[in-house]
Order: structure tokens, then C-alpha cells, then sequence
């Protein structure tokens, strides 16, 4: 029992990786990947959203009908990313600001989708809720990851909601600007995808 | 009109929903690899993004602006475009039948494309007017079809290319998405 969960719940961190693995939900990794506040803002809302889509759904999946489960769900999301997007604006307006539409959008990620209709239409509300930690996790550590490079070769420095913790002397002053923009996230994930495969981490096509 | 077509080449050109926006990926990576699918999918966005757009502003304005409600902007926005491309679809199935066999396949991928919702949800944050909402979506729409067909065309040729193994399909298509990103750039200075 517990083995299957924790199973359930590692998936989805490395193995069955939403973003590097399944390449889904690329929309917010690469538009809000610009600094790490944004990478911790984006992962809470996609992983509390997962969570209680998840949550929800496993519950009342047996009272859901068959036909009109895709608009159910649509409309639970919906519910839950109103939520969060109602809870930043009042709470942290500046990181509201700097996640812009991206956190609206989270309702057509096809990660939530996809692990409601997948999983969670199916599975135990315990397994159910492993999964989406996981999912959540998986995406979470991938967007980190990403924000990090981008946010070190692009500024020269690292800090993190205000914190700062530390300078590349010489390199900040005249960092490689590219990253911070749009075409540096698809040049660092194409790069780590391409690492990950020599490594042999995962399987190329 | 200075200002329309500042918006039509805004969203298509400097702004473009793919590139900068990184909106519609899936699409980007999944139906470029022939020039045919691509133009098939990019009219369909096009045509849903005009007609969300159209349907959209007045139910933001003229419905929940006046109830005070606009909040419910997110779960409003994602029912009516899901119902308008379900009613899409099936006007195309009745009236041209050619036409649905090219695109059918493509418009209920097209509900959760971000790059729909997305464009709703710029019209209403720019305050952009009924007439501007829709010539930004046009030009969003144009953008998306563009560098889908640019896309393509890579694609068949990087088919052929020696690539190196690490880095074969989805992982070089994302540096030469960088590369498009980078020429596109070039657009900045236009307006």
C-alpha cells in the first residue's frame, strides 16, 4: 500500500517528468523561467492546483458522468486557478505582476488536464494525491532548475525574493542578456534535454 | 489605422504568440513537421482566435464588467471558447465538408491551446477597444501561421540533417526555435 504510493509519487519527479520527459506544460516553464521568485510563485500555484484537481476529482469520480467529465474538469481547474490567481493579487501583487496571464493560463495546461483525466478519473483519492504531488514536484524542480541558469548567465547574480545571494564579479556587469530573453529558454532547455540524453538520464527518440 | 496596424504587426511580428509569448507550443512542436498540417492547424487557430475574440469582449464588457464580476473572467472565457469550437466544428462539418476533413482533426486540440485563451486574455489586459481585440487576434493568428509553416519547413529539411544523437528531435527543434526567436528580433524596431 504505502510502497505503491510512494511509487505513485515518484513517477512523476523524474521517470514520467511532465517537462522534460513529456515536454507538457512548456508554456509557463519557458515564459516565467526568468527568476527564481517566479519559478517558486509559478510551481505553488501549478502544484496547489494539481493537488486539489486532483483531490476533487478523484472524490467524485464516481458521481462525474461518463460524457461530460472533459467540461467538468475544465470547470473545476477553472475554479481552483481563479482561486490562486484571486489569492496573488491580494497577497503578492508584485509576483501577481511579474506571473501575468501565465497564471490565468494555467486552466489550459495540459499537465492538470491530463493528470485529472488520466489518473485521477481512475485512481484511489491517496494515489491520486501522490500522483499530483509528484507531477507537481516534477515540474516544480524542472522550472527551478531552469529559472537558475537563466537567471545566473542572464543577470551575473543570484537573488531570491529580495535575498541576495551572490555575484559573479565581473561577469554582472556585462552578463549574457540573452537568457533573460524569450529565445534563452529555448536555447537552455533545448541544451539540458541534449545533456540530460548524453548523460543517458533519459531515452532520446 | 496607424494604431491597428501597429497591433496587427505588434502580435504578429515583435510580440508573435510562439516565439515570445511562448504561447501554443504543443502545436509548434507537434504539427510542424509538414509544411501541409502546419498551414491546416494555423488557419484553424486563426479562425477560433477571431471568434473568441469577438465573443469574448462583448461577454467581458457588456456582461461581467456590468455585474461587477470580472473575476470569473478564467472560468467563463475557457467554457465559451470550448462551446464555440464545438459549435465550430460542427458548422464546418455541415457546410463544407472538404474543409472539416483538412482541419477536423485539428480544432479540438484547439480548446486547450494557450494561445486562444491566451489572446482573450491580452485584448481585455491592453483595454483594447471590440475593433482592436480583433485586429490583435488576426495578427496573433497570422503570427502562429507563420512561423508554424517557417517551422515546418525547417523541420523537413532538419529531417535529413546529421544531427547529433543527443540532441535528434525534440531538444535541436527548441534551438532552432531559439534561432527563429533570434531573427524575429530583428522586427523589434518596425514600430
Amino acid at each position: 500500500m504505502m510502497h505503491a504510493w510512494l511509487k505513485n509519487l515518484a513517477k512523476g519527479i523524474i521517470r514520467a517528468n511532465p517537462t522534460f520527459i513529456l515536454l507538457l506544460g512548456l508554456c509557463p516553464t519557458l515564459a516565467v523561467s526568468t527568476s527564481l521568485d517566479n519559478a517558486v510563485g509559478m510551481t505553488g500555484a501549478v502544484l496547489f492546483v494539481l493537488f486539489a484537481a486532483n483531490l476533487i476529482v478523484s472524490l467524485l469520480r464516481n458521481i462525474i458522468p461518463e460524457r461530460v467529465r472533459i467540461p467538468t474538469f475544465i470547470v473545476i481547474i477553472a475554479t481552483l486557478v481563479t482561486i490562486v490567481d484571486l489569492v496573488l493579487q491580494g497577497f503578492s501583487p508584485a509576483l501577481s505582476k511579474s506571473l501575468g496571464i501565465y497564471i490565468p493560463l494555467i486552466v489550459v495546461n495540459c499537465i492538470i488536464l491530463g493528470r485529472a483525466e488520466a489518473f485521477a478519473s481512475k485512481n484511489s483519492v491517496a494515489n491520486s494525491i501522490a500522483d499530483a504531488l509528484g507531477v507537481g514536484l516534477g515540474f516544480g524542480w524542472a522550472i527551478f532548475l531552469i529559472s537558475l541558469i537563466r537567471q545566473v548567465l542572464g543577470t551575473g547574480a543570484l537573488e531570491i525574493f529580495g535575498i541576495h545571494l551572490f555575484t559573479i564579479p565581473g561577469f554582472s556587469a556585462t552578463p549574457a542578456a540573452i537568457f533573460m530573453l524569450p529565445m534563452g529558454a529555448f536555447l537552455v532547455i533545448g541544451l539540458l534535454l541534449a545533456l540530460f540524453r548524453w548523460l543517458g538520464v533519459i531515452e532520446g527518440d | 489605422m496607424t494604431n491597428l496596424l501597429a497591433i496587427f504587426f505588434g502580435m504578429a511580428l515583435i510580440n508573435n504568440m510562439v516565439l515570445v509569448k511562448f504561447l501554443g507550443l504543443c502545436p509548434f512542436f507537434g504539427v510542424s513537421k509538414n509544411l501541409k498540417s502546419a498551414l491546416s492547424m494555423g488557419v484553424a487557430v486563426l479562425l477560433v482566435m477571431l471568434v473568441a475574440s469577438a465573443v469574448t469582449w462583448p461577454i467581458y464588457h457588456l456582461l461581467l464588467v456590468s455585474y461587477n464580476v470580472e473575476f470569473m473572467e478564467t472560468v467563463i472565457f475557457i467554457l465559451v471558447i470550448a462551446s464555440l469550437v464545438q459549435i465550430i466544428e460542427m458548422t464546418i462539418k455541415r457546410t463544407n465538408l472538404s474543409l472539416y476533413n483538412a482541419l477536423g482533426i485539428y480544432l479540438p486540440l484547439i480548446t486547450t491551446n494557450c494561445a486562444v485563451l491566451g489572446i482573450t486574455f491580452i485584448n481585455i489586459n491592453q483595454q483594447y477597444n471590440f475593433l482592436e481585440s480583433l485586429v490583435a487576434a488576426f495578427g496573433a493568428g497570422v503570427g502562429f501561421s507563420l512561423v508554424l509553416a517557417i517551422m515546418s519547413g525547417i523541420r523537413e529539411r532538419l529531417d535529413l540533417a546529421d544531427v547529433p544523437k543527443a540532441f535528434a528531435g525534440a531538444p535541436i527543434a527548441f534551438i532552432t526555435a531559439m534561432f527563429l526567436g533570434l531573427s524575429f528580433m530583428a522586427f523589434a524596431g518596425m514600430i
